[in-house]
């Protein structure tokens, strides 16, 4: 009973409402008008149950600590406490963390998608014995998890010095990064004519200056798609962030946000929330803007991998 | 006729490098963490050798039959879950949303894009009993039900993690299988709904058979994921109560950083590969055999 109902909330509206609907849909009027009903309220509980939570959290970061304990769950915030953000900000040091996630993740980025469209252009333009040998290799990253890698990594960039800096992060997340993207820009170049390769090549431009003068502005497009499917990976992790990072001034927004109530002393809900708020708010925003693109490239680089 | 294309100089200057950082990150550390699993010791100790020590410990450690136990179940749950509920979401915006359901998969999608910590915090308020009696526990009392502990107890936890994950994910399986629905020929689908075929058996014996494929893909991307799911479990439960909800890779992450035993731990990042590698074996040799059968 009691592990029942929660799955109830979570499933039971799309799985449910929808096999009544979906036998009557083929049939006569009558009974479809009865079906768009059903469906109707499957697709208000579906997006109740997918926002709701989001919502919830963001009236919740507006509250002040007394509202929060003091108040039920569902109420509005007595008063809009703005201010929570500004101490998650500067007290809660989250707009250090940021600081330190664009440190990480932007190099990285950068390194990644340069790196990897180069070994695109390589491995699928290019002509030469063992490439698709070289391709599997690359793939074979793919599966592996991370945990493998960690514990030699933290020891090299122990020795090395760079336990307290940023490079251990910016380092493992373009070797991690690495496999998937250049996996899927050599399937990007597939569309790609040789043909014109070798025209240009004729006329005097050399390989490597045809790859970044012809090529790149050719595969534009799916680079933007790869670095948005990257950005959301990397931005995201939790695991290597945590290993690399045991500096408190170094550590990026997801470590950061794991450990918030302790920087407090005392757990204080709103700019704990605000906090979460920050943190999701900043994904939003991308995905307001380009949310086809974000969407074609995550599930294009599921079927691939 | 490639001579340009089959420049070497070329390609060593554009797959050099990835190739380069690819292995010293990668490939390298994997064949030195198989290394470390013959020893003792971490970092700032040292190691010294300990021969087959460590995997005498992984075959009678009872935390790493509970971990991967834990792991099994949870990789098989939630990748069920998120395949099924994904695959009746994308039925329902073929068949019913039809061109309407753009901005319905775009919301569904959304928190695939959340960071797994806020998420995993956000949860953790939303089922929460104490300080504040969360939507979750208000939901309950208000039909009468009493406030459930649901981080108190392993069976509460592990559903509250389940739960979570799909919330998560279903949007992307949703798109993913709705790229396969999309798919299916309309005459193929019309000639069936003539020989009277409707519902529940055109998607039977029509719309499951055709959407096999992607189907399949979904189901080895999410068991892969799953397997070696971290974040959502570290920021939701810690592996807790207790080690009730641990898997294999924060047992792992707990052996090497908070007991310093990197040899240990290595051993089990190794038993986690194997896993994966077999899994994902299996599921392609069992997939490939169905295939051939019909």
């Amino acid at each position: 009973m009691a592990i029942d109902t929660p799955l109830k909330t979570a499933g039971a509206p799309s799985g449910g409402g929808r096999v009544p609907a979906s036998s009557a849909a083929p049939r006569p009027p009558r009974h479809r008008r009865i079906g768009r009903l059903w469906v109707k309220i499957v697709v208000a509980l579906l997006l109740a149950i997918e926002i709701y939570p989001l919502i919830w959290m963001f009236l919740t970061s507006l509250k002040s600590n007394n509202d929060y304990l003091n108040h039920s769950t569902w109420s509005l915030p007595t008063h809009w406490e703005w201010s929570n953000y500004g101490e998650a900000w500067t007290t809660g040091n989250i707009g250090l963390y940021i600081q330190n996630s664009l440190l990480a993740v932007l190099p990285a980025l950068a390194l990644i998608l340069l790196l990897g469209t180069a070994a695109g252009f390589a491995l699928q333009i290019m002509v030469w014995k063992g490439r698709s040998l070289t391709l599997l290799i690359f793939l074979a990253g793919m599966m592996v998890p991370s945990q493998m890698i960690l514990l030699p990594l933290f020891t090299v960039y122990f020795q090395a010095g760079l336990s307290g800096t940023l490079w251990p992060l910016i380092l493992t997340y373009t070797g991690t990064g690495l496999p998937l993207t250049v996996f899927m820009m050599a399937t990007y170049y597939k569309t790609v004519p040789r043909e014109l390769f070798e025209a240009a090549t004729i006329d005097g431009a050399s390989i490597l200056r045809a790859f970044w003068t012809i090529s790149v502005p050719m595969v534009r497009n799916a680079i933007l798609t790869v670095g948005l499917v990257q950005f959301f990976f990397i931005w995201n992790d939790l695991l290597i962030a945590l290993t690399f990072t045991n500096n408190q001034d170094l550590r990026t927004i997801q470590v950061g946000l794991l450990n918030f109530t302790g920087d407090f002393g005392a757990t204080q809900y709103g700019p704990l929330f605000a906090a979460i708020c920050i943190n999701v708010f900043g994904t939003l925003v991308i995905y307001l803007f380009l949310n086809q693109k974000v969407m074609k490239g995550l599930t294009s680089g599921a079927v691939k991998g | 006729m490639h001579r340009v294309l089959g420049d070497r100089k070329a390609v060593l200057i554009l797959l050099g490098p990835a190739l380069l950082v690819y292995s010293l990150i990668m490939l390298v550390p994997m064949v030195w963490s198989l290394g470390y699993s013959f020893t003792k010791g971490n970092t700032i100790q040292g190691f010294t050798g300990n021969g087959l020590g460590n995997f005498h410990r992984l075959f009678t450690d009872p935390a790493v039959r509970e971990a991967l136990w834990f792991t099994a179940k949870y990789a098989v749950v939630v990748t069920l879950g998120q395949v099924v509920a994904g695959y009746l979401l994308a039925l329902l915006y073929v068949f019913f949303l039809k061109k309407a359901s753009a901005l319905v998969r775009t919301l569904v999608f959304f928190p695939v894009v959340l960071p797994t910590v806020a998420v995993g915090l956000l949860f953790q308020k939303f089922f929460q009993v104490a300080p504040q009696t969360g939507p979750v526990n208000s939901l309950l009392n208000a039909v009468g039900i009493g406030s459930i502990d649901w981080f108190g107890s392993a069976g509460h936890a592990f559903w509250v993690l389940i739960i979570m994950d799909i919330w998560r994910s279903m949007g992307f399986y949703a798109v993913l299988l709705f790229a396969g629905l999309v798919d299916i020929p309309e005459e193929v689908l019309e000639s069936a709904r003539l020989d009277g075929a409707s519902g529940l058996r055109l998607v039977r014996h029509i719309v499951l058979p055709m959407s096999f494929p992607v189907l399949l893909s979904s189901l080895i991307f999410s068991i892969n994921g799953t397997l070696k799911a971290f974040d959502s479990i570290v920021a939701l439960t810690n592996g807790g109560p207790g080690n009730a909800t641990t898997p294999l890779t924060l047992y792992m992450f707990q052996t090497s950083f908070t007991y310093g035993d990197y040899g240990y731990g290595s051993t089990i990042a190794l038993l986690l590969t194997v896993v994966c590698l077999l899994v994902t074996l299996v599921v392609f040799r069992v997939s490939r055999r169905d295939l051939t059968k019909g």
